[in-house]
């Protein structure tokens, strides 16, 4: 073991110095670490003015910036050759820690046994390794929305994510390792061995081996990459001369594997014997995977072990067999994490007194690495960061999560409207948009620390952060799962919050709701005075007005930041008339005219003029109809979006203005719950376990989805089993040009579930 | 005949109630291929003839006579086109009736080399009826049907003869060079279930790149004398010994050739524990997935036919021992003495009822 190499501490091992519980997984040749650390940052909170101060102040709130510590998952994935001088690393830097237990688990486990409890003075608790891997395995897919995917050789994206059923159960977990494992997982304990193989990962490398003088795995798969296996084995056309007609079989079927080199007089090259040799185990694999699917009626098959682990030539030849066997009926599964989940599963066996399964957690992207393809010949790249340091980190959400009880299909909900995985031209521009934004965020967040003179340097580190996760995914677009609009956005946000900018609007925010709310009284004294059916049209118009406001969009933040008179009423004029590019206003109206909802559901957007000229005066609306309302805004801060805590204040300043709000919230028709999220979209099966409930009990019969981030980057084909209206303005040139209209264009989508039509003629709306 | 990927197995009924005036009407080229055929036991470098399947004193088509099984090489079919053209067979008036895939590999080489017309007949229809031909024939002398008893006791297990009446329904695993895998439900019902690309090619193959052995018997011979525990890695070396949280035995290979990943084992295991360990592993791997087959199925009886298991007590014991220890004792493996030639026999039938 070199002692010599030095590790980059600032990268790995973060925060160790608060860190407890520990849990290591040693396999054949990589080492995974866990650990779990209380992470202390900045949170960004408002508090409203004592009612005494409130005419010394023009402000509604003052702002301060709290310490607050959120715990965190560290993983940490490096080659065995580092395990020394890991753990003399973690020795040194470890600050009184309540430990004296270090969970263990993988085939290596017992050989470094003696020297982690020599080195690091922890007694090593061995836990079962296949309980350890079905353990981390529910933990991902119950935790990362896009964990699984599925592998596609030649499309234009290989990674194909997919969308987990909120109920991961049953499922198959298919483990190659040098032998195959096949579990049944029916629930979070209970699981059972139905089956396994002797001829798996260590077959081919041991055979593999023998066959050509290879010793390295990673080098057998590149020699199998290169050969061609119809040399080496005998097809169904060198027995017949073409196909098996009379059975569908094909000319290219392998009738049997190695059956041409029994013969003694002829030399067969490494690469083709490897290739042939890799096809031989992948489809017994893929056979006896499909034959146990099979008998215990299972669709959900995942692959995981040595043998896959991001080997883009084991998952495609899988890929295959899975397709022929079940003639395209079951796919086979992978997962971004999977060389975690023995690792996750021990530690979590360690931490069950914290009970970390009652909690949600959320992939930090800023602190992990991603998914990386390990071969060398699709990314040159790779072969330079074997040998480095690969991370995972899961923050622990103060909200637990939980599907939108109204959304129509769970299982096939997709949030994000547009893959940026899988469309090239809208990638390039959706990177190169963030980009050049960056310097404007970069300016954003000194400026909301104007007393702390180091916030310039945080800045500029929180733009190389960024800026390299761009790069990476520029190359790497499936490293966190799909690619989407709001994956960018979430990632700024979490690269924000790692340098302590935690809310870098928060002063333009407090601003733009000073001002907006002295308008207020003026804006609903005016609507009041409209006859209704004006009425109705103003407030949309508001609402859509309201929401050109908006930091977030770069051909917005460029007009408030050149024209800061740009007010309410030229924000109107700016408005694309009607018919807009989505236009179901004719149909909206209908409905209004009709009995009142029994209770809407209503995802705000940003702060200031767009909540409260635009929200709320709708919202009062509303409310005179007879509909009780849940207005649902961000837990956390994003961009300009108003925050719960935020909108707590606004309502109860406004409520003192208006008697009609007063008396709705007094008398709790008007409600408001946190969404959960801290994203400018909108992810409606991740929501606050507090929403979901809300929204039952009250029997919510229309969502209202307001804004770019959260009715078109997200959610524009969200499907639900109630009425919805969708309202939007296209703030992007680019997208208003991809969907067919300008900037400024209005999307306006009501839409009724089909078979609960309330007017014959709400006719089908143009898809996107 | 049924001229497969490896071998080409010929039948050939010879008729012993032959009359003097028949004899005098035979035209001399019928003789001397009757008396090639059966006054030999060996034809050129490779063919052979399995003397101690012969099937005497059959009747076939109110013709008594005599049943012998021969097999060669695919690879030597040319010299056999050679041989059939000298000897004129395509005056003989008689048509050929093959299966396997060669007869449509081969037909135009057949028809130019040694001007014979092929009459083809699909393999897994000739196969199933060869099957229960031959069973019903064979009355006199060995079983035809046998099993193991005592398959998990090496110390009593024995060859013990079976009846298969009432055979339906029934797995029929064909082990040639490569495997198919029939559920036979009556004689003119089945389907093909699965198959594997694993089988005896697949043995052959891979004992000949990795001890430079040059035949079936060759490569068998070195695998009774090996050891494939040194080859394999079993569940108790990793776990110690049994694996009970999941109830699999110590003994149990854990990783066909595990142990060959570390280079020191490479370099301390012979020939013989190679050719021992790829017999196993191919053989068991057609145990596991006849099992699945027969659990998806539903099905209880196993038959284990074809040339992988000729000469080859070895695999027919541990198809036997998988069979019955993973099903705990709910499937039985049976095996049939004509393994190899049921292909070759259901296309002689064809010559005799046409279907």
């Amino acid at each position: 073991m070199d002692k010599s190499i030095t590790l980059p501490p600032d990268e790995i091992f973060r925060n160790l110095e608060n860190a407890k519980r520990f849990a290591i997984d040693i396999g054949g040749s990589l080492t995974k670490l866990a650990y779990y650390s209380n992470v202390q940052h900045k949170v960004a909170k408002v508090r409203s003015f004592e009612h005494g101060a409130e005419a010394s102040s023009d402000k509604l709130y003052e702002i301060s910036v709290q310490e607050e510590v959120t715990p965190r998952l560290h993983f940490i994935k490096f080659e065995n050759a580092y395990i020394e001088t890991c753990l003399d690393f973690i020795r040194d830097h470890l600050v009184n820690t309540g430990t004296k237990v270090i969970k263990a688990t993988g085939g290596g486990a017992h050989k470094f046994k003696e020297l982690i409890e020599r080195k690091l003075g922890l007694r090593v608790d061995k836990e079962d390794e296949m309980t350890c891997l079905i353990r981390g395995c529910n933990f991902v897919l119950r935790n990362i929305p896009h964990e699984a995917f599925v592998y596609a050789k030649h499309a234009d994206s290989e990674f194909r994510f997919q969308t987990t059923d909120p109920d991961i159960f049953p499922y198959l977990l298919v483990n190659i390792g040098s032998g195959v494992s096949i579990v049944k997982v029916e629930s979070e304990d209970k699981f059972e061995r139905i089956g396994g193989s002797s001829i798996g990962g260590g077959t081919f490398w041991g055979l593999g081996a023998l066959l050509t003088k290879t010793k390295r795995f990673d080098e057998l798969l590149q020699l199998a990459s290169k050969g061609q296996h119809a040399s080496v084995d005998m097809l169904v056309k060198d027995i017949y001369g073409g196909s098996y007609g009379s059975l569908g079989m094909t000319g290219d079927l392998i009738a049997s594997s190695f059956g041409k080199s029994a013969t003694a007089d002829k030399a067969f090259s490494k690469e083709d014997m490897a290739k042939s040799l890799l096809h031989m185990i992948s489809n017994d694999i893929g056979q006896l995977a499909c034959l146990y699917a099979k008998l215990h009626n299972l669709t959900r098959v995942y692959f995981g072990g040595f043998f896959i682990r991001g080997h883009p030539v084991t998952m495609h030849t899988i890929t295959y067999s899975i397709n022929f066997f079940t003639k395209g009926e079951v796919q086979a599964l992978f997962l971004r994490h999977e060389g975690y989940l023995g690792a996750i599963g021990a530690f979590l066996k360690g931490a069950e007194e914290d009970n970390p399964n009652q909690y949600s957690w959320g992939e930090n992207y800023a602190g992990s690495s991603g998914l990386m393809s390990v071969s060398p010949d699709m990314n040159p790249m790779q072969r330079a960061r074997s040998g480095t340091f690969d991370m995972l980190e899961m923050d622990r959400l103060e909200r637990q999560l939980v599907n939108l009880p109204l959304l129509q299909d769970p299982s096939s909900y997709i949030p994000d409207t547009m893959d940026l995985t899988e469309d090239a031209v809208a990638r390039e521009y959706w990177l190169s948009c963030f980009e050049e934004a960056l310097d404007g965020v970069v300016k954003r967040a000194v400026a909301s620390q104007p007393d702390i003179p180091e916030a310039i340097e945080r800045a500029e580190k929180f733009r190389q952060k960024y800026r390299h996760k761009l790069q990476t995914l520029r190359h790497q677009p499936f490293a966190y799962g799909s690619l989407t609009v709001r994956s960018l956005l979430d990632t700024r946000e979490h690269c924000l919050n790692e340098f302590n900018f935690p809310d870098p609007y928060s002063k333009i925010k407090q601003r733009e709701n000073d001002m907006a709310t002295k308008y207020y009284q003026k804006a609903v004294m005016s609507l009041d005075q409209l006859s209704w059916e004006q009425r109705q049209f103003a407030l949309v118009r508001g609402v859509l007005a309201g929401n050109v406001f908006d930091w977030g969009a770069k051909a917005v933040s460029d007009v408030l930041e050149s024209d800061p008179e740009f007010g309410f009423e030229q924000a109107k004029q700016q408005l694309e008339e009607r018919p807009w590019l989505i236009d179901s206003y004719d149909q909206w109206l209908e409905r209004l005219k009709g009995p009142p909802h029994k209770c809407a559901l209503f995802f705000v957007d940003n702060s200031g003029v767009d909540i409260i000229l635009g929200v709320i005066p709708f919202v009062r609306e509303l409310l005179s109809r007879g509909t009780e309302v849940v207005l649902a805004s961000n837990s956390g801060p994003a961009l300009n979006d108003v925050t719960n805590g935020e909108l707590q204040i606004l309502t109860e300043r406004i409520a003192a203005m208006d008697p009609v709000i007063q008396s709705a919230l007094t008398e709790d028709r008007l409600t408001l719950v946190q969404s959960g999220s801290s994203s400018p979209c909108l992810d409606l099966s991740r929501l606050d376990k507090v929403l979901a409930q809300v929204v039952r009990e009250r029997k919510t019969d229309l969502v209202i989805i307001e804004g770019m981030g959260r009715a078109i980057h997200t959610n524009y084909y969200a499907r639900l089993s109630c009425e919805s209206l969708k309202m939007a303005v296209i703030k992007n040139s680019w997208l208003a040009d991809r969907l067919g209209g300008k900037l400024f264009s209005v999307v306006f989508k009501y839409e009724v579930p089909a078979g609960k039509a309330t007017s014959p003629d709400s006719a089908p709306l143009s898809p996107l | 005949m049924d001229i497969g990927g490896t071998l080409v197995k010929l039948v050939y009924f010879e008729p012993k109630d032959i009359t003097a005036e028949e004899e005098q009407e035979e035209v001399e080229n019928l003789k001397s291929i009757r008396r090639y055929l059966t006054s030999n036991t060996a034809y050129g470098k490779t063919g052979i003839r399995d003397v101690h399947l012969e099937l005497q004193d059959l009747t076939l088509c109110g013709r008594t006579g005599n049943l012998h099984f021969i097999r060669f090489p695919t690879h030597d079919l040319p010299a056999f086109l050679q041989m059939g053209r000298s000897k004129h067979f395509s005056s003989l008036h008689t048509t050929l009736c093959a299966t396997g895939g060669g007869a449509y590999k081969f037909e135009s080489d057949f028809r130019t080399m040694a001007d014979l017309q092929l009459h083809k007949l699909d393999e897994l229809d000739c196969l199933i009826r060869g099957v229960l031909y031959i069973d019903s024939v064979v009355s006199s002398g060995p079983s035809e049907c046998y099993y193991f008893e005592n398959p998990t006791d090496p110390d009593h297990c024995v060859q013990k003869p079976y009846t298969l009446e009432n055979p339906y329904p029934l797995l029929l695993v064909n082990i040639g060079s490569g495997v198919s895998i029939l559920a036979v439900y009556s004689e003119n019902n089945y389907k093909r279930v699965t198959g594997t690309s694993l089988g005896g090619g697949t043995f052959l193959g891979l004992c000949c790149l990795l001890t430079e052995c040059s035949s079936f018997e060759e490569a068998l011979e070195m695998a009774s004398q090996g050891e494939s525990t040194r080859v394999d890695k079993l569940v108790r070396d990793i776990y110690g010994g049994d694996y009970e949280r999941f109830g699999l035995p110590g003994w149990a290979v854990a990783s066909s050739f595990g142990n060959m990943m570390s280079k020191e084992k490479r370099e301390s295991v012979s020939k013989a524990d190679l050719a021992r360990a790829t017999l196993v592993s191919i053989t068991n791997n057609i145990g596991s997935i006849t099992r699945m087959c027969a659990l998806n199925e539903n099905i209880e009886r196993v038959v284990f036919v074809g040339n992988f298991l000729r000469v080859n007590t070895l695999s027919m014991k541990l198809l036997a021992y998988a069979m019955d220890y993973w099903s705990k004792g709910q499937l039985k493996a049976l095996f049939l003495r004509h393994e190899g030639y049921f292909g070759a026999v259901g296309a002689l039938l064809e010559l005799l009822h046409p279907s």
